[in-house]
Protein backbone atom coordinates (compact mmCIF):
# COMPACT_ATOMS: atom_id res chain seq x y z
CA UNK A 1 0.00 0.00 0.00
CA UNK A 2 2.37 2.31 0.60
CA UNK A 3 4.90 1.27 -2.38
CA UNK A 4 1.80 2.71 -4.12
CA UNK A 5 1.48 5.56 -2.02
CA UNK A 6 5.08 6.59 -3.09
CA UNK A 7 4.57 5.48 -7.26
CA UNK A 8 1.44 7.91 -7.00
CA UNK A 9 3.81 10.93 -5.76
CA UNK A 10 6.69 9.90 -8.64
CA UNK A 11 4.04 10.11 -11.53
CA UNK A 12 2.61 13.06 -9.90
CA UNK A 13 6.39 14.46 -9.51
CA UNK A 14 6.67 13.18 -13.16
CA UNK A 15 3.72 14.92 -14.75
CA UNK A 16 4.49 17.97 -13.34
CA UNK A 17 8.12 17.88 -14.57
CA UNK A 18 7.36 17.27 -17.58
CA UNK A 19 4.39 19.30 -18.14
CA UNK A 20 5.97 22.46 -16.65
CA UNK A 21 8.49 21.83 -18.68
CA UNK A 22 11.19 22.02 -15.60
CA UNK A 23 12.78 18.81 -17.68
CA UNK A 24 13.31 20.59 -21.05
CA UNK A 25 17.05 21.61 -21.52
CA UNK A 26 15.78 24.44 -23.38
CA UNK A 27 14.09 26.02 -19.75
CA UNK A 28 17.50 25.55 -18.18
CA UNK A 29 19.45 27.39 -20.66
CA UNK A 30 16.91 30.20 -20.64
CA UNK A 31 16.77 30.20 -17.02
CA UNK A 32 20.63 30.55 -16.92
CA UNK A 33 20.28 33.30 -19.39
CA UNK A 34 17.64 35.24 -17.20
CA UNK A 35 15.43 35.45 -20.59
CA UNK A 36 12.37 34.11 -18.69
CA UNK A 37 10.40 34.04 -15.53
CA UNK A 38 8.91 30.62 -15.91
CA UNK A 39 11.81 28.40 -14.16
CA UNK A 40 11.87 31.16 -11.24
CA UNK A 41 8.32 31.55 -10.84
CA UNK A 42 8.01 27.50 -10.73
CA UNK A 43 11.20 27.37 -7.84
CA UNK A 44 9.96 30.89 -6.23
CA UNK A 45 6.26 29.17 -5.59
CA UNK A 46 7.24 25.68 -4.60
CA UNK A 47 9.60 27.87 -2.46
CA UNK A 48 7.10 30.00 -0.85
CA UNK A 49 4.36 27.74 0.05
CA UNK A 50 6.98 25.00 1.07
CA UNK A 51 8.13 27.76 3.75
CA UNK A 52 4.79 27.29 4.97
CA UNK A 53 4.06 24.01 4.74
CA UNK A 54 7.69 23.74 7.11
CA UNK A 55 7.21 25.99 9.69
CA UNK A 56 3.08 25.02 9.76
CA UNK A 57 4.56 21.06 10.71
CA UNK A 58 7.33 22.75 13.38
CA UNK A 59 4.94 25.07 14.76
CA UNK A 60 1.79 22.66 15.38
CA UNK A 61 3.86 19.56 15.54
CA UNK A 62 1.92 18.08 12.57
CA UNK A 63 2.55 14.05 12.97
CA UNK A 64 2.99 12.07 9.89
CA UNK A 65 -0.04 9.88 8.08
CA UNK A 66 1.13 7.59 9.92
CA UNK A 67 1.37 9.12 13.85
CA UNK A 68 5.18 9.44 13.57
CA UNK A 69 6.90 12.93 14.17
CA UNK A 70 8.01 14.17 11.35
CA UNK A 71 12.17 14.82 10.98
CA UNK A 72 14.31 17.60 9.19
CA UNK A 73 17.95 16.31 8.54
CA UNK A 74 19.96 19.33 9.14
CA UNK A 75 23.09 20.15 7.03
CA UNK A 76 26.68 20.49 8.74
CA UNK A 77 27.38 23.78 9.03
CA UNK A 78 30.64 24.02 6.90
CA UNK A 79 31.34 25.81 3.78
CA UNK A 80 33.30 23.99 1.34
CA UNK A 81 31.29 20.96 0.14
CA UNK A 82 28.61 23.39 -0.48
CA UNK A 83 30.16 25.89 -2.91
CA UNK A 84 32.65 23.96 -4.59
CA UNK A 85 29.81 21.06 -4.82
CA UNK A 86 27.47 23.14 -5.95
CA UNK A 87 29.41 25.12 -8.67
CA UNK A 88 30.02 21.12 -9.72
CA UNK A 89 26.59 20.47 -9.76
CA UNK A 90 25.58 23.59 -11.59
CA UNK A 91 28.15 23.18 -14.41
CA UNK A 92 26.84 19.71 -14.87
CA UNK A 93 23.11 21.26 -15.14
CA UNK A 94 23.13 23.34 -17.51
CA UNK A 95 25.21 20.91 -19.66
CA UNK A 96 22.94 17.87 -19.52
CA UNK A 97 19.99 20.21 -18.74
CA UNK A 98 18.96 17.67 -16.36
CA UNK A 99 18.78 17.75 -13.00
CA UNK A 100 18.51 14.13 -10.70
CA UNK A 101 14.66 13.84 -11.12
CA UNK A 102 13.84 15.06 -14.48
CA UNK A 103 16.37 13.06 -16.09
CA UNK A 104 14.12 10.23 -15.04
CA UNK A 105 11.15 11.62 -16.43
CA UNK A 106 12.95 11.86 -19.54
CA UNK A 107 13.43 7.97 -20.14
CA UNK A 108 9.54 8.26 -19.82
CA UNK A 109 8.99 10.47 -22.65
CA UNK A 110 11.19 7.90 -24.84
CA UNK A 111 14.21 10.44 -24.91
CA UNK A 112 17.23 7.27 -24.92
CA UNK A 113 20.65 9.16 -24.87
CA UNK A 114 19.62 10.69 -20.99
CA UNK A 115 20.19 7.22 -20.19
CA UNK A 116 23.93 8.29 -20.81
CA UNK A 117 23.18 11.25 -18.51
CA UNK A 118 21.61 8.60 -16.07
CA UNK A 119 24.90 6.34 -16.02
CA UNK A 120 26.96 8.66 -15.95
CA UNK A 121 25.70 10.47 -12.97
CA UNK A 122 25.70 7.08 -11.19
CA UNK A 123 29.74 6.63 -12.08
CA UNK A 124 30.29 10.72 -11.06
CA UNK A 125 28.56 9.80 -7.92
CA UNK A 126 30.22 6.29 -7.36
CA UNK A 127 33.89 8.66 -7.82
CA UNK A 128 32.61 10.86 -5.36
CA UNK A 129 32.48 8.26 -2.95
CA UNK A 130 35.82 6.68 -3.55
CA UNK A 131 37.26 10.53 -3.34
CA UNK A 132 35.04 11.40 -0.06
CA UNK A 133 37.62 11.46 2.23
CA UNK A 134 40.33 13.41 0.15
CA UNK A 135 38.08 16.53 -0.12
CA UNK A 136 37.72 19.42 1.42
CA UNK A 137 34.27 19.44 3.10
CA UNK B 1 -9.85 20.26 -18.50
CA UNK B 2 -8.37 21.61 -22.36
CA UNK B 3 -5.71 23.61 -20.05
CA UNK B 4 -4.38 20.23 -18.82
CA UNK B 5 -3.10 19.97 -22.80
CA UNK B 6 -1.38 23.19 -22.46
CA UNK B 7 2.25 23.47 -20.95
CA UNK B 8 1.69 23.95 -16.96
CA UNK B 9 2.97 27.49 -16.21
CA UNK B 10 4.67 28.01 -13.25
CA UNK B 11 2.02 29.11 -10.74
CA UNK B 12 0.50 25.35 -11.31
CA UNK B 13 3.83 23.25 -11.19
CA UNK B 14 5.27 25.42 -8.18
CA UNK B 15 2.38 24.69 -6.15
CA UNK B 16 2.26 21.11 -7.26
CA UNK B 17 5.99 20.82 -6.26
CA UNK B 18 5.53 22.03 -2.91
CA UNK B 19 2.35 19.67 -2.70
CA UNK B 20 4.60 16.66 -3.86
CA UNK B 21 7.22 18.02 -0.92
CA UNK B 22 4.21 18.17 1.78
CA UNK B 23 3.37 14.28 0.72
CA UNK B 24 6.51 13.69 1.38
CA UNK B 25 7.07 14.83 4.41
CA UNK B 26 3.56 13.75 5.80
CA UNK B 27 4.68 10.14 4.72
CA UNK B 28 7.41 10.49 7.31
CA UNK B 29 10.19 10.56 4.42
CA UNK B 30 12.11 14.15 2.75
CA UNK B 31 12.23 14.96 -1.27
CA UNK B 32 15.30 14.41 -2.69
CA UNK B 33 16.11 13.04 -6.14
CA UNK B 34 20.00 12.80 -6.11
CA UNK B 35 20.15 10.19 -3.12
CA UNK B 36 18.51 7.67 -5.40
CA UNK B 37 22.28 7.86 -7.24
CA UNK B 38 23.84 7.15 -4.29
CA UNK B 39 21.14 4.14 -4.17
CA UNK B 40 22.11 2.83 -7.02
CA UNK B 41 25.44 2.51 -6.61
CA UNK B 42 24.79 0.80 -3.40
CA UNK B 43 22.87 -1.97 -5.00
CA UNK B 44 25.45 -1.99 -7.63
CA UNK B 45 27.94 -3.54 -5.20
CA UNK B 46 30.24 0.18 -4.37
CA UNK B 47 30.01 -1.01 -0.70
CA UNK B 48 33.11 -3.32 -0.97
CA UNK B 49 34.87 -0.08 -2.62
CA UNK B 50 33.97 2.71 -0.34
CA UNK B 51 32.74 2.94 2.92
CA UNK B 52 30.16 6.00 1.34
CA UNK B 53 28.18 3.42 0.14
CA UNK B 54 27.55 1.03 3.21
CA UNK B 55 24.06 1.52 4.56
CA UNK B 56 20.96 -0.17 4.02
CA UNK B 57 19.88 0.48 0.52
CA UNK B 58 16.15 -1.13 1.72
CA UNK B 59 15.56 1.47 3.87
CA UNK B 60 15.76 3.75 0.11
CA UNK B 61 13.37 1.62 -1.64
CA UNK B 62 10.57 4.20 -1.56
CA UNK B 63 12.89 6.75 -3.07
CA UNK B 64 13.25 4.25 -5.90
CA UNK B 65 9.93 3.57 -6.06
CA UNK B 66 9.12 7.93 -6.88
CA UNK B 67 11.93 7.67 -9.36
CA UNK B 68 9.69 4.79 -11.11
CA UNK B 69 6.72 6.98 -11.04
CA UNK B 70 8.93 9.36 -12.16
CA UNK B 71 9.73 7.55 -15.57
CA UNK B 72 5.98 6.50 -15.93
CA UNK B 73 4.39 10.44 -15.23
CA UNK B 74 7.17 11.25 -18.03
CA UNK B 75 5.20 8.66 -20.03
CA UNK B 76 2.23 9.73 -18.85
CA UNK B 77 2.51 13.64 -19.38
CA UNK B 78 4.40 13.36 -22.85
CA UNK B 79 1.51 10.48 -24.79
CA UNK B 80 -1.16 11.13 -22.98
CA UNK B 81 -1.71 14.73 -21.75
CA UNK B 82 0.47 16.77 -24.65
CA UNK B 83 -0.14 17.63 -28.11
CA UNK B 84 2.39 19.96 -28.74
CA UNK B 85 5.82 19.15 -27.63
CA UNK B 86 7.54 22.48 -28.72
CA UNK B 87 8.85 24.23 -25.71
CA UNK B 88 7.84 28.07 -26.25
CA UNK B 89 11.27 29.72 -25.09
CA UNK B 90 12.20 33.50 -25.65
CA UNK B 91 12.54 34.18 -29.05
CA UNK B 92 15.65 36.05 -27.97
CA UNK B 93 17.14 32.57 -26.45
CA UNK B 94 15.65 30.69 -29.65
CA UNK B 95 17.90 33.22 -31.53
CA UNK B 96 21.06 32.38 -28.95
CA UNK B 97 20.52 28.74 -29.69
CA UNK B 98 20.22 29.20 -33.29
CA UNK B 99 23.74 31.38 -33.47
CA UNK B 100 25.26 28.20 -31.62
CA UNK B 101 24.01 25.72 -33.56
CA UNK B 102 20.89 24.23 -32.27
CA UNK B 103 18.18 25.02 -34.94
CA UNK B 104 15.53 22.84 -33.05
CA UNK B 105 15.18 25.67 -30.18
CA UNK B 106 11.63 26.91 -29.79
CA UNK B 107 10.30 23.07 -31.69
CA UNK B 108 10.85 20.35 -30.17
CA UNK B 109 10.74 19.52 -26.07
CA UNK B 110 14.83 18.62 -25.87
CA UNK B 111 17.42 20.06 -28.17
CA UNK B 112 17.18 17.21 -31.19
CA UNK B 113 20.98 18.04 -32.01
CA UNK B 114 21.78 16.66 -28.54
CA UNK B 115 19.29 14.30 -27.52
CA UNK B 116 17.60 12.45 -31.21
CA UNK B 117 18.48 8.89 -30.52
CA UNK B 118 20.51 8.73 -33.60
CA UNK B 119 22.64 11.49 -31.13
CA UNK B 120 23.88 7.82 -29.31
CA UNK B 121 26.28 7.16 -32.47
CA UNK B 122 28.23 10.83 -32.38
CA UNK B 123 31.19 10.67 -30.27
CA UNK B 124 30.76 14.76 -29.11
CA UNK B 125 27.12 14.01 -28.21
CA UNK B 126 28.27 10.94 -26.43
CA UNK B 127 31.15 13.05 -24.38
CA UNK B 128 28.82 15.98 -23.71
CA UNK B 129 26.46 13.80 -21.98
CA UNK B 130 28.57 11.82 -19.74
CA UNK B 131 30.69 14.89 -18.92
CA UNK B 132 26.98 16.83 -17.85
CA UNK B 133 26.28 13.66 -16.31
CA UNK B 134 28.64 12.95 -14.27
CA UNK B 135 29.49 16.70 -13.11
CA UNK B 136 25.61 16.13 -11.84
CA UNK B 137 26.08 12.86 -9.86
CA UNK B 138 29.46 14.23 -8.36
CA UNK B 139 28.45 17.78 -7.66
CA UNK B 140 25.25 16.90 -6.29
CA UNK B 141 26.72 13.93 -3.66
CA UNK B 142 29.22 16.39 -2.88
CA UNK B 143 26.95 19.74 -2.03
CA UNK B 144 24.73 16.40 -0.54
CA UNK B 145 21.57 17.18 -2.36
CA UNK B 146 20.55 18.92 -6.08
CA UNK B 147 17.89 21.12 -7.56
CA UNK B 148 15.04 19.05 -5.18
CA UNK B 149 17.36 18.52 -1.83
CA UNK B 150 18.59 21.84 -1.68
CA UNK B 151 16.42 24.58 -3.34
CA UNK B 152 13.07 22.94 -2.59
CA UNK B 153 13.47 21.02 0.88
CA UNK B 154 16.97 22.67 2.21
CA UNK B 155 15.66 26.04 1.36
CA UNK B 156 11.84 25.24 2.69
CA UNK B 157 13.29 24.78 5.99
CA UNK B 158 15.38 28.33 5.77
CA UNK B 159 19.31 25.74 5.98
CA UNK B 160 21.62 28.23 5.06
CA UNK B 161 23.89 25.62 3.82
CA UNK B 162 21.12 24.86 0.96
CA UNK B 163 21.33 28.70 0.22
CA UNK B 164 25.22 28.17 -0.56
CA UNK B 165 24.51 25.10 -2.42
CA UNK B 166 21.98 27.22 -4.82
CA UNK B 167 24.20 30.14 -5.14
CA UNK B 168 26.66 27.79 -6.17
CA UNK B 169 24.59 25.97 -8.77
CA UNK B 170 24.03 29.10 -10.26
CA UNK B 171 27.49 30.29 -10.50
CA UNK B 172 28.30 26.77 -12.32
CA UNK B 173 25.30 27.10 -14.25
CA UNK B 174 26.14 30.78 -15.48
CA UNK B 175 29.57 30.25 -16.16
CA UNK B 176 28.67 26.56 -18.07
CA UNK B 177 26.12 28.67 -20.30
CA UNK B 178 28.36 32.52 -20.57
CA UNK B 179 31.64 31.07 -20.78
CA UNK B 180 31.62 27.61 -21.61
CA UNK B 181 28.82 26.93 -23.93
CA UNK B 182 30.55 29.15 -26.79
CA UNK B 183 33.73 27.43 -26.50
CA UNK B 184 31.86 23.62 -26.62
CA UNK B 185 29.51 24.32 -29.37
Amino acid sequence: MRTLIYLFIGILFGITMFKSEAASWFRIYEMFKFESFHMYGIIGSALAIGIIVVQMIKRFKIKSFYGEEINFNTKEKTLSRYIIGGIIFGLGWALAGACPGPMFTLIGVGYFPIIIVIISSIIGTFIYGLLRDKLPH
Amino acid sequence: MNWIFQPWPWYIAGPMIAFIMFLLLMSGKSFGMSANLRTICTICGAGNKANFFNFDWKSQKWNLVVIIGAVIGGYIGSYYLTTDMAVAINPDTINDLNILGFMSAGESYLPDELFDNSSLFKVKNILILSIGGFLVGFGARYAGGCTSGHAISGLSDLQLPSLIAVIGFFIGGLTMIHFLFPLIF
